[in-house]
């Protein structure tokens, strides 16, 4: 395990840009294409690449897919860490929706590599907006079943109301981020102050609650569900018609099609998969609003085919140096209920 | 979308709040600058890096005080061989600014920010365990990826990439 600890940022070193992109998911490997979409921008902006509005769309639809996969998890979990079965077993039903329909996109269900340099691996499957489409139009109606296992329920109530307090002030200088910051009365999320990817174009909410109790870190990720959904909706209702990869020969691989038809195309696809393409020297660091916080590719290219360093800022290795301080004079039953509040994820922690 | 040239002219940078502020501060506390890709980077002098910091979490126009991640980079064999990067935010203006310092490779020392922001701790020890970069006044500088007894730090460019057989 020692051995993998730094092996993301190591490997990362001697691969290509493109060969990075499969390392990513296993980062958080609950929001892999939150890494997908961090890298690729990364990259993107090293390349001055511009990617076409119905790439952008997807990415800003699958990744909202991918917030309430997480969310699911962590609702799921965090609820079964406090005593509650039920919860688990409807997120992880809902959970199984998405995962299908990431399965359809990109032919996997957790790793899926979906977003590539450029743009979409795939197009989408004739039928995928449909099944899109029932998921979002039934979800809000799932989001009030577990609001109503938990939100009033009074045995959750009293694990978490007043449960690991984290005062906004501790919240920045010890660097919280996502939910636990948002938690805390810090309204921020980089969707709407620093949008990417387009995000500019769709409206929502950004909850925040100035509790600072596990309480008020779960009524933050559960209003962000219903946000999420909204967010599907409108990038279904809005979806652009047109490729979904951007016109760079040198950095895309060309269809199929054009690669047994054309010589250009077949030269630059075995160019790209024996040599990759070299990306201007240069440095970017892209945040991007993962479902637990600001996860930042810092990415330093030296004008070759390969990243000189890639450095992943990781939202749970932020987190977990608050919940010591959040666990402060409180039980050692209650350090249940802050660890399933900040949301970690040990891949995320153990890059 | 062609790539805007790079700027890195100081003066035609001093509007960023971040550049403006070290130079009201100290003249001689930065010793470049850059403008690449909508990004600012200022290279700070590595024995004030600690004030420099604090100055600019107090910068009441334009206050940076969230510490998103320090890391660092290594430029072996050229020299000076460590470049340590932090990147800064301001949470109510939404500024970014990239701060650098650069480090000489026989003893790679720099002064702590954790008494800046606590959120550098473990981004340090990172770091520590990592680059093998110490931190001078960081309250606890440990290896915190890897094992206690580990030799060597596995994200310099001289370590090899199977690790010491």
């Amino acid at each position: 395990m020692a051995k993998l600890s730094c092996a993301s940022c190591r490997r990362s070193a001697t691969s290509t840009y493109q060969q990075v992109v499969p390392l990513t998911d296993r980062i958080d490997y609950l929001c892999p294409m939150t890494n997908n979409l961090a890298y690729c921008l990364a990259v993107e902006k090293l390349l001055g690449l511009e990617i076409p509005p119905k790439a952008q769309w997807m990415r800003v639809m699958m990744n909202e897919l991918t917030r309430i996969n997480s969310h699911l998890v962590w609702l799921g979990t965090h609820a079964m860490d406090l005593g509650a079965m039920t919860v688990f077993l409807y997120c992880f039903r809902e959970r199984e929706d998405i995962l299908r329909l990431f399965e359809m996109v990109s032919g996997q269900r957790m790793m899926s590599s979906y977003f590539r340099i450029g743009g979409l691996a795939l197009e989408p499957p004739l039928g995928f907006f449909e099944k899109v489409k029932s998921f979002a139009d039934r979800f809000p109606g799932n989001v009030d079943e577990y609001e109503g296992l938990l939100t009033g329920n009074p045995i959750f109530l009293m694990r978490v109301k007043g449960v690991a307090h984290l005062s906004m002030e501790d919240a920045i200088a010890m660097g919280a981020t996502g939910p636990t910051l948002r938690g805390s009365g810090v309204d921020i999320d980089l969707r709407r102050d620093a949008p990417y990817s387009g995000y500019e174009n769709f409206k929502f909410k950004v909850p925040v609650s100035d509790g600072g109790d596990v309480w008020a870190r779960y009524l933050c990720r559960v209003q962000e569900l219903r946000e999420s959904i909204g967010i599907v909706q409108q990038a279904l209702a809005g979806m652009p018609e047109g490729p979904t990869k951007a016109d760079a020969p040198k950095v895309v691989l060309p269809d199929r099609e054009k690669m047994k038809t054309q010589m250009e195309a077949l030269i630059y696809h075995f160019k790209i998969i024996t040599e990759g393409f070299t990306v201007p020297a240069g440095e970017v660091y892209q945040a991007v609003e993962s479902p637990r916080g600001e996860m930042g590719y810092y990415v330093v290219s030296d004008g070759t085919a390969k990243p000189y360093r890639v450095h992943m800022r990781a939202p749970s290795y932020a987190n977990l140096q608050v919940l010591a301080k959040m666990c402060e004079g409180g039980l050692i039953a209650d350090v249940i209920a802050a660890i399933g509040s900040i949301d970690v994820v040990v891949g995320d922690i153990d890059r | 979308m062609a790539l805007a040239p790079a700027i890195t002219d100081i003066e035609q940078l001093k509007s960023h709040p971040a550049l403006a502020r070290l130079l009201e501060w100290n003249t001689l506390a930065v010793k470049a600058a850059k403008f690449d890709r909508d990004e600012l980077t200022l290279w700070v002098e590595k024995g004030l890096i600690r004030e420099a910091c604090a100055i600019l979490r107090d910068n009441p126009p334009c206050p940076f005080n969230y510490l998103c991640d320090v890391t660092a980079v290594d430029w072996f064999p050229s020299q000076p061989r460590f470049e340590v990067v932090y990147h800064l935010l301001s949470l109510p203006k939404k500024e970014r600014v990239r701060i650098k310092a650069r480090l000489e490779d026989a003893s790679p020392v720099i002064e702590s920010v954790t008494s800046v922001w606590p959120a550098a701790n473990y981004f340090e020890r990172e770091v520590f365990d990592l680059f093998g970069i110490r931190f001078t006044g960081h309250p606890r500088l440990e290896r915190i990826l890897m094992p206690d007894n580990w030799e060597g730090h596995p994200l310099r460019k001289d370590y090899p990439v199977e690790g010491y057989r």
